[in-house]
């Protein structure tokens, strides 16, 4: 009666209606890299900033995946997603204040006209 | 029945997460932009919702789609004109990125769907509000007590930096008049 319920991967994959780790990874490396080509095509610092937190989103969905899947026992991948979290908080916070202080130094946040410090 | 029925919410929620993902980066208009991210970030949670994740479907919606975005809102909202356009990156540029995504997003497709990924036969703990506060606060093996203390001081230390750099620096006048001027 005590007997805790055991969940194997594939009865999790049976229970997600036959979803795989890897369905999940393919979402979160096509977001990745759609992070990535805005973070190389952008001029303007708030839309490279936009395309950082898509990054660092599709690698929470990696994390929290990988503790569904593979690690069920464990909390180790949700505890990683919420400090990944917490840190990208801190670090938008941070980088909004910069470029606001650019914006009044420079009147323009595109990044080629932001290039005192460059030589 | 009811099997089928998480599968197509899966595929729903990746197609809207790839799509808005797409619409963020080339969207012309930078308000646009921060729109297709906030849906981004809510499909997100979606997605941990599905998973069973309901604190961290939470925390997402919180922090990212409530913080974040609203934080980035604002910066737009006081740093760019309304309804500005972005000139369109030159051809050369835009090609060669897409280049280098592509390659790197084939290559990490290849070996992600190539890995035979080891099936866990563990037992599946319970993620609840109790076991997720008990684990933060405890200071055993399972214990994440040293990173969320070093997490209160980054915050903490983010918190501070961001007042002190964006805070007027009384000297900003003197090095550039016409600053001064139009600010005030």
């Amino acid at each position: 009666m005590g007997k805790p319920i055991r969940i194997t991967l594939k009865q999790a994959n049976d229970m997600m209606g036959g979803l795989a780790l890897q369905d999940f990874l393919v979402v979160s490396t096509s977001m990745f890299f759609i992070g990535i080509f805005g973070f190389l095509t952008r001029r303007n610092l708030i839309t490279i900033l936009m395309s950082v937190e898509l990054i660092l989103n599709s690698v929470n969905i990696n994390f929290v995946a990988f503790n569904y899947f593979l690690h069920p026992e464990a909390m180790h991948g949700i505890f990683f997603a919420i400090f990944v979290i917490a840190v990208a908080a801190a670090e938008a916070a941070v980088a909004i204040a910069i470029i606001i202080n650019i914006y009044r130094r420079f009147k323009s946040i595109n990044i080629e006209n932001v290039s005192e410090m460059k030589y | 029945m009811e099997i089928a029925a998480s599968k197509v919410i899966f595929y729903i929620i990746a197609a809207a997460i790839l799509f808005f993902a797409l619409l963020s980066v080339t969207s012309k208009r930078i308000l646009r932009a921060a729109t297709y991210l906030f849906i981004v970030l809510i499909s997100t949670a979606a997605l941990y919702f599905l998973l069973n994740y309901q604190f961290l479907g939470a925390v997402q919606i919180a922090l990212y789609a409530g913080g974040i975005v609203v934080m980035i809102i604002f910066s737009i909202l006081l740093t760019s004109h309304a309804g500005q356009k972005f000139e369109p990156v030159s051809r050369l540029k835009f090609f060669a990125s897409l280049l280098a995504v592509l390659v790197g997003w084939a290559l990490s497709l290849w070996v992600i769907l190539s890995h035979p990924f080891v099936a866990s036969s563990k037992e599946a703990v319970e993620v609840n509000m109790d076991s997720i506060g008990k684990a933060l606060l405890s200071y055993d093996r399972n214990g994440y007590v040293l990173v969320f203390e070093v997490i209160s001081i980054l915050l903490l230390a983010a918190m501070i930096g961001a007042i002190v750099i964006s805070k007027k620096q009384p000297g900003d006048g003197e090095t550039n008049p016409d600053n001064s001027k139009t600010s005030k």
